[in-house]
């Protein structure tokens, strides 16, 4: 490989856009990811002035959203359409494909000691059908009828018949063929991921030696591997249902004037489906969030990571447990009570390697020596909004307790801060730490300290109040509150979190302008900015195809051997034989 | 045009900003008073800001928990309302000191622990025995929250028996309304099918089936009697909807295509709870709460808890679904889209009459 690699690092079209290069294909999927979504931030903050100003006509509405907004108020259906493409955006576009996209990408072959991934080609496919999918994603904003306004799970009938809303038309199909896109390219990347932690991993790094990050991503692609596929089998029969007439999900429909020729389907079926990747994908977007933050919590606290085993038994036992917990998702859809029972059970199990993740961070903190870099403080902000979420899901996971809480703003508070802000925020700590790896510069500090205290102080205020709202009753996926006196007194509430929501938006410029500054004029980056032991620091700051010039390094201690009684620095790189008489302990 | 005006105003001042600091931070960088490591002052300034935040997090949930507090739903109107309403204080109990405690502990070992270049981390990589201990005593407080979660649900779930004193009520649902329907003297239901939805008779009912003729149905608002048990049917003819009751307590999803069903037991009448909540215009509501196009946030129905009295005198105000089509006849004779009810009609009057 190394004749055709040097060849194609002198063409920009080979460089910078067909790349088969790992790095390079991380930075493509940061960038494309990010900016997916920023565009679905944007949205929730077009809807959330619905939402807190229902009725007010806001005039720079109409410019930018002509026919969606007439006379600077948002239309409701193109309210459901924004929340809609919101929640795809965020769940698949940002935080699947952006958050293992990138980081997977980045860290497999740097922190294994791998000269690139197994097939350097799929993965390149990988990011191609990313692109593309994201094309059609947004292509599906301009069509006649808008695009897909069904909730992003996207139920039929409503997201069957085109009859049932604007948004069910063209824009479903669309949605349909991107997610389908989607699918493959993160078939294809996952493939790769698993075979290259199996296959490709240095001299020395064995399974129990591999950092916590490999773990999360490795187990990460083998749920996407496991569940995305039926994602895909669930839309392609509410394909043939949209497009070849049959019934996999319609059964006697009144629509429009007139009953249609549709027996013997279930609704039901689709959502076992949908949310038999729905479920995993929580862990998806999960996994990789608290592996980063595992990685940057040992490093900036100087001290290993507590309980290194217990973490992969963690991991491993809330990824077998993801796969048997979608039913607690439809408590309420009319399916057996008895299942419901089971979920129920299978649930509130997560708790249990949750709780152990959480206070195996507390215990990496104690009486360690914490340097607060922006990564540290975002990694900080994951585990509180890991505790404060996680402990709502054992009121939702409770299917006595879930019939009253269930679609309301309640299961909106709890999975943004569980899902939302945790995996966000552990994206965002990802990019503070490996900036320096991935654009051989360094982010500007302060404005990174800016960043997280606007970000985690509006965070919370957008999604605290809404777990009151939830417990008054207020449904989700209202385009007022307007319609019910018992909701209308809630109009300052809706306000409050709007505010919020204006501030945690605009928060993000700092972060923006931050990684474009940083990327051209930012401080160059030494070899080892953070003082890591792990391989990624070794390979020089410049890219090269291959990552180490001449051989590749051999490991030969486990990843978090800081702050080692009885040695100098406070750390010791995993390229560093074990001493006379020193213990490979962990 | 202002609003777009100050929008740009916000952004290009926030960029402005950004660039203010990260130009100063070259400079110093330059100078050599900057790093992209934390340095001591830094590190004791993030240090103090972990207990503020921690405090200022504590007091915005306080301040929630009493501005809003009283605006939470009443008291359940419901007999299995109460008992699920107690689950969650109990279950809040459980979950509220470990939310307090282990966020005390982050944001304390955050401060308490802030880098200092004189010390060195302790080596402390694992111990089976917290492990054990706190994989064990979470796994237990599950358990008991787990089964005492089961028998609620398996008491609420419990489908009522053909003894059992209850009424019923069939909700239907459609983009974008509710009616309600009741199956009249006879108990029973009559057939319906969305291939029989005709005009007026708009829940498909099958004028053909003896159970029909005295059918009643209702828009707008339907009546409830207090303290006995209703049985709930629900059906939908379009899009999935969601008969949500939060004052109840009770939630079902409309399928199209099935038949899904709740139960309970109203206990406190509309009077009552006005007296309760304070509240002169309290009114209980069912809703729509699973997305069904554009109008979702306006499909609604009032409900009336009622004496058993009152509850019955209403129910022999409404019209039997006969009536209604009968009373269509008469007054559409002109219109040819009537001509398939009245045939129906006709023949389920002949049906009645033998009954």
């Amino acid at each position: 490989m190394g004749a055709t690699a040097h060849h194609e690092d002198n063409d920009f079209l080979f460089k910078y856009i067909f790349s088969t290069d790992h790095k390079m294909i991380a930075k493509q999927f940061f960038l494309t990811g990010s900016l997916m979504g920023l565009i679905g931030m944007v949205m929730s903050m077009i809807f959330r002035l619905q939402l807190g100003y229902p009725g007010e006509s806001f005039a720079f509405l109409e410019p930018i959203l002509g026919s969606w907004a007439p006379e600077g108020i948002l239309a409701p259906d193109k309210y459901l359409a924004l929340v809609t493409i919101h929640g795809t955006i965020m769940v698949f576009f940002l935080l699947t494909a952006g958050l293992s996209g990138t980081f997977s990408n980045l860290l497999i072959p740097l922190q294994i000691g791998a000269r690139d991934m197994a097939s350097g080609f799929m993965n390149m496919l990988s990011y191609w059908f990313f692109f593309i999918s994201s094309c059609v994603m947004i292509a599906s904003l301009f069509v006649e009828g808008g695009p897909a306004a069904g909730g992003w799970t996207i139920y039929p009938p409503l997201s069957a018949l085109p009859q049932a809303m604007p948004g069910s038309g063209m824009g479903m199909t669309l949605w349909i063929t991107s997610m389908s896109l989607f699918i493959v390219s993160s078939l294809i990347g996952s493939l790769n991921y698993i075979v290259t932690v199996f296959n490709l991993r240095t001299k020395g790094m064995t399974m129990t030696r591999l950092p916590l990050t490999i773990w999360a991503f490795l187990i990460t692609a083998v749920l996407g591997v496991l569940s995305f596929p039926v994602l895909f089998s669930a839309v392609l029969l509410l394909l043939f249902d949209r497009s070849f007439g049959t019934s996999f999900y319609l059964s006697d429909i009144y629509i429009s004037g007139g009953a249609l020729e549709v027996a013997g389907g279930s609704p039901i079926l689709y959502e076992h489906l949908f949310w038999f990747l729905g479920h995993p994908e929580v862990y998806i977007i999960l996994l990789p969030a608290l592996g980063i933050t595992s990685e940057v919590v040992a490093t900036n606290s100087r001290k290993p990571i507590f309980g290194y085993r217990a973490m992969i038994g963690s991991i491993l036992a809330i990824a077998f447990i993801s796969f048997l917990v979608w039913g607690h998702h439809m408590f309420v859809t009319g399916m057996n009570p008895f299942l419901g029972a089971v979920f129920t059970f299978t649930t509130l199990l997560v708790a249990i390697p949750s709780a152990v993740k959480v206070f195996n961070y507390l215990t990496t903190l104690w009486k360690g020596n914490i340097r607060f870099t922006p990564a540290m403080l975002f990694a900080i902000g994951l585990v509180s909004t890991f505790i404060t979420g996680g402990l709502t899901g054992i009121i939702l996971g409770d299917s006595a307790l879930d019939i009253n809480v269930h679609d309301t703003y309640f299961v909106v508070g709890h999975f943004h801060i569980v899902m939302g802000l945790s995996g966000t925020f552990g994206m965002i700590s990802g990019i503070y730490h490996w900036f320096p790896k991935m654009f051989g510069r360094m982010l500007d500090k302060n404005l990174g300290y800016l960043h997280f205290w606007a970000t985690i102080v509006a965070a919370y205020g957008v999604f605290f109040p809404m777990h009151f709202l939830g417990l008054a009753g207020v449904p989700r996926r209202y385009y007022a509150n307007t319609e019910f006196p018992m909701f209308n007194e809630m109009y300052d509430i809706n306000e409050l979190i709007t505010v919020f929501a204006m501030i945690a938006g605009f928060a993000q410029l700092f972060f923006i302008f931050n990684v474009f500054y940083s990327m051209f004029k930012g401080p160059k980056a030494p070899q080892n900015p953070w003082e890591s032991t792990t391989l990624e620091w070794t390979a020089p700051v410049k890219h090269l195809h291959g990552n180490w010039p001449g051989e590749l390094p051999v490991v030969h201690r486990w990843p978090y051997d800081y702050s080692k009684p009885g040695m100098e620095e406070d750390f010791i790189p995993q390229t560093v034989p074990l001493r006379e008489g020193e213990e490979e302990s962990h | 045009m202002t609003d777009l005006l100050i929008l740009l105003g916000v952004v290009l001042g926030i960029i402005a900003i950004s660039k203010v600091v990260s130009v100063l931070d070259m400079v110093a960088t330059a100078k050599g008073e900057n790093s992209y490591m934390p340095n001591a002052r830094e590190n004791r300034f993030q240090a103090r800001l972990m207990p503020v935040f921690l405090i200022v997090y504590f007091a915005f949930i306080a301040w929630q928990l009493v501005a809003w507090g009283d605006r939470m739903l009443p008291v359940a109107a419901s007999e299995h309302g109460e008992i699920v309403d107690n689950l969650m204080d109990i279950t809040w109990i459980v979950i509220t000191p470990v939310f307090v405690i282990t966020h005390i502990l982050l944001f304390y070992f955050a401060w308490k622990y802030a880098y200092d270049k004189n010390r060195k981390a302790t080596y402390f990589s694992h111990s089976n025995k917290l492990e054990i201990l706190w994989t064990a005593i979470p796994a237990t407080v599950l358990l008991v929250l787990i089964l005492y979660g089961l028998s609620i649900w398996n008491d609420i779930t419990t489908p009522l028996t053909a003894e059992d004193d209850k009424i019923e009520i069939e909700l239907y649902a459609r983009q974008f309304d509710w009616t309600a329907r009741y199956p009249g003297e006879d108990g029973k239901f009559g057939e319906a099918s969305v291939r029989l939805i005709e005009g007026v008779n708009m829940l498909g009912i099958d004028s053909t089936d003896v159970n029909a003729a005295d059918d009643k149905y209702v828009k707008a608002e339907f009546y409830l009697p207090v303290n006995k048990d209703v049985q709930f049917y629900f059906r939908a003819q379009d899009v999935i909807h969601s008969a949500y009751m939060p004052h109840f307590r009770a939630q079902m999803n409309c399928v199209p295509g099935m038949t899904t069903r709740f139960q309970f037991k109203p206990n406190k009448t509309t009077a009552e709870m006005k007296e309760i909540t304070g509240d002169e215009d309290f009114e209980y509501y069912l809703l729509c709460n699973k997305i069904c196009g554009a109008a979702h946030y306006n499909m609604k129905m009032e409900i009336k808890v009622v004496s058993e009295e009152d509850y019955n005198k209403w129910l022999s105000e409404q019209k039997e679904f006969l009536a209604v089509e009968e009373s269509i006849e008469t007054n559409s004779e002109e219109s040819p889209q009537m001509d398939t009810i009245q045939t129906k009609v006709g023949e389920s009057t002949q049906l009645s009459v033998l009954n």
